[in-house]
């Protein structure tokens, strides 16, 4: 009984000193994005989570440090620590607000961190040696070409916005430019906000209004669910009538797996973006190649052939 | 000094009532014909269904804030109690199904906890009002804060689900309907016609616009006016898990978008109605207006593409700044 004791005892002090003895020439990567409020940046945070115990173990000389913070001072506030207080050599970084945390970044850079930028851009140009991010516009794109395949001239759509935005914006006008031509009638568009409780409530509506909606586009994958919940109290699921979404949320794509024919596709605006965010930063300090530059990822069509791979069950997203 | 103006519209209020109703009443049924002649689907029954479906959840939690603020108090934390009451009833049902499975008892159970919270949740907005002596405003913006996070902490940051099963047994309390009327709006008509009791015919709704009117005076005429107040805030709570008992089948889940924006709603609703925001004249009536016209002005936003998605919020302060004007116009008269 003892002598296990003594060993583990043994190792863990050996273990403590090769530490404090690593530590010094570790590499540190600071990783700093806002507290998870909804249900998307959960997914991030499950994802960056995820991440930081795969890269740990894969490297033994990384160190991540994952901090995330409730608005954009203290995000700012929380950058001059990962300097100051763990002196990073790297920072991974989803800004709150561009504006507001232009400035602290640019002083993170002067302290000689490599910068790498998570979907939102800071105002000012040339700070990042590495920017990822999701693509708004092919999202909005990729759903009008499905939309497409499966509609034909003279039928009818109704779209659900997102929070009037830049980023609803973009996936907005590709999708408008996408489906120019196609004789596909757009009866209306409103913002039901990425919003479950606002998308049943635009959907009745719609519902009531026209009698005749061959597709919906609802653009994200919370609102999907309250125009599902919307289509399926009106009776008005069948007649090959389908709903596409956004994002890439657990249960949408559970659903796709399943074969849900009403919601047969999603596409994707993922947040393990920046899972992606850190492999690539970690790899400027491993990989033999050059890492720096813009990767802006694609916004796949999910369906029924490559869901698995976009499913993570664990994650509350 | 500053509580003359309403003792004498209360006062007045014996003879004026048609005029003080007129008001939110002629602002529906304005809107109603705007509605009309935008779509005539606007009175199919299904819209009406809809809208009326629509408006329970903001009608029943402004038949609650109708009492807070007639005693001179307010509640900002409604709202947020709805949505951590959600997300609890949701985490309690979904924990019982592996107990007793996912039968009616289930739900019941989970009904039970809702109530439970709300009078829990009311109570303590009250207590710290009434006894902690601070003002109503900063424990209820307290409690705000409170309660969001919670239901932030309680979904891990994403959405609480309803398991499939319960959602199934569940669904009929907002789906189905009763007598042509669906289930929601029942319950709406149960807790309009009690609230109006309990305002209008009993000692209990008389002291709430004592004490609304002047606190010192009420508390002179040994009206125990903290146990009124507190009272005021319990039925809000339980307005409040009412309420959420039927938003919760609708869509089975909740999270920290759940319900934002609701107080003010409820707030607006009550003064649209005619009730005085500084206390001591209520109306329940108005109160069930109020909430009627807000969620027809959405509803209508939404039959009509001229005006610019940009321009709903304009809209909405718009048509809720003319319909107190209509009826504060009336209440002079």
């Amino acid at each position: 009984m003892k002598k296990p004791l003594i060993t583990t005892a043994l190792a863990l002090s050996a273990a403590l000193v090769s530490s404090t003895a690593l530590s010094a020439d570790k590499i540190k990567i600071g990783v700093s994005y806002p507290t998870p409020t909804h249900a998307w940046a959960a997914g991030m945070n499950w994802h960056a989570e995820q991440a930081e115990k795969r890269l740990e173990a894969l490297h033994p000389d990384i160190d991540l440090v994952l901090v995330n913070s409730p608005d954009p001072a203290a995000q700012a506030s929380a950058l001059e620590d990962l300097v100051s207080v763990h002196q990073i050599d790297a920072l991974v970084v989803l800004p709150f607000e561009s504006e507001p945390l232009t400035d602290p970044v640019l002083n993170v850079k002067k302290s000689g961190a490599l910068i790498t930028v998570v979907d939102r851009g800071l105002s000012q140009p040339g700070i990042e040696d590495i920017y990822v991010a999701g693509n708004n516009p092919e999202l909005g794109r990729v759903s009008a070409e499905y939309m497409m395949t499966r509609l034909e001239s003279g039928d009818n759509i109704v779209i659900l916005r997102g929070i009037p935005t830049l980023i609803d914006n973009e996936r907005f006008d590709a999708f408008m430019e996408t489906i120019e031509g196609s004789g596909i009638n757009v009866l209306d568009h409103k913002h039901a906000n990425w919003n479950r409780d606002d998308g049943f409530e635009v959907m009745q509506d719609f519902l009531s209004r026209f009698p005749d909606i061959d597709a919906v586009w609802a653009q994200d994958d919370d609102i999907a669910i309250g125009v599902v919940a919307a289509l399926e109290q009106a009776e008005r699921t069948g007649d090959g009538m389908f709903v596409v979404g956004g994002a890439g949320m657990k249960e949408t794509i559970k659903g796709i797996m399943d074969g849900n024919t009403l919601v047969p596709v999603d596409v994707l605006y993922p947040p393990s973006m920046i899972a992606t965010a850190m492999d690539v930063t970690v790899a400027a300090f491993k990989s033999n190649g050059p890492v720096a530059g813009r990767y802006i990822l694609g916004a796949t069509l999910i369906t029924s052939e490559n869901a698995e791979s976009f499913y993570f069950p664990d994650s509350p997203f | 000094m500053s509580d003359k103006p309403a003792s004498k519209k209360f006062s007045l209020a014996g003879m004026g009532v048609d005029l003080t109703t007129a008001g939110p009443a002629i602002a529906l049924l304005i809107l109603c014909v705007i509605g009309y002649l935008l779509n005539p689907a606007f009175i199919s029954e299904g819209n009406i269904s809809n809208l009326l479906t629509r408006s329970a959840f903001i009608g029943i939690i402004a038949i609650g804030a109708t009492f807070v603020i007639t005693s001179g108090g307010i509640d900002l934390s409604v709202g947020s109690m709805a949505a951590v009451i959600a997300g609890v009833m949701i985490i309690t049902m979904n924990a019982l199904v592996e107990t007793i499975g996912s039968g009616v008892a289930t739900v019941i159970l989970g009904c039970l906890c809702a109530i439970i919270l709300g009078i829990g949740a009311g109570y303590i907005n009250g207590a710290l009002t009434t006894k902690g002596k601070i003002e109503a405003f900063i424990v209820t913006l307290g409690t705000m804060g409170i309660f969001r996070s919670l239901v932030t902490y309680f979904a891990d940051g994403g959405t609480l689900s309803l398991n499939f099963e319960i959602r199934g047994v569940y669904r009929p309390v907002y789906y189905d309907s009763f007598l042509g009327l669906p289930i929601p709006v029942w319950v709406f008509a149960v807790v309009a016609i009690s609230g109006w009791l309990l305002l209008n015919r009993t000692a209990f709704g008389r002291y709430c616009t004592a004490i609304g009117s002047n606190e010192s005076v009420a508390k002179y005429s040994a009206i125990k006016v903290d146990r009124v107040k507190t009272y005021t805030y319990i039925i809000q709570g339980l307005c409040v898990a009412l309420a959420t008992i039927i938003y919760v089948p609708r869509l089975g889940s909740a999270s920290s978008s759940t319900g934002v924006l609701w107080e003010l709603e409820a707030i607006a609703a009550v003064i649209i109605g005619g009730t005085v925001l500084k206390g001591g004249y209520g109306r329940i009536g108005g109160t069930i207006l109020g909430a009627l016209i807000l969620t027809t002005i959405g509803n209508i936003l939404n039959f009509t593409d001229m005006i610019s998605n940009y321009l709903n919020g304009t809209m909405q302060g718009l048509i809720i700044i003319i319909a107190v004007w209509l009826q504060r116009g009336s209440a002079k008269n």
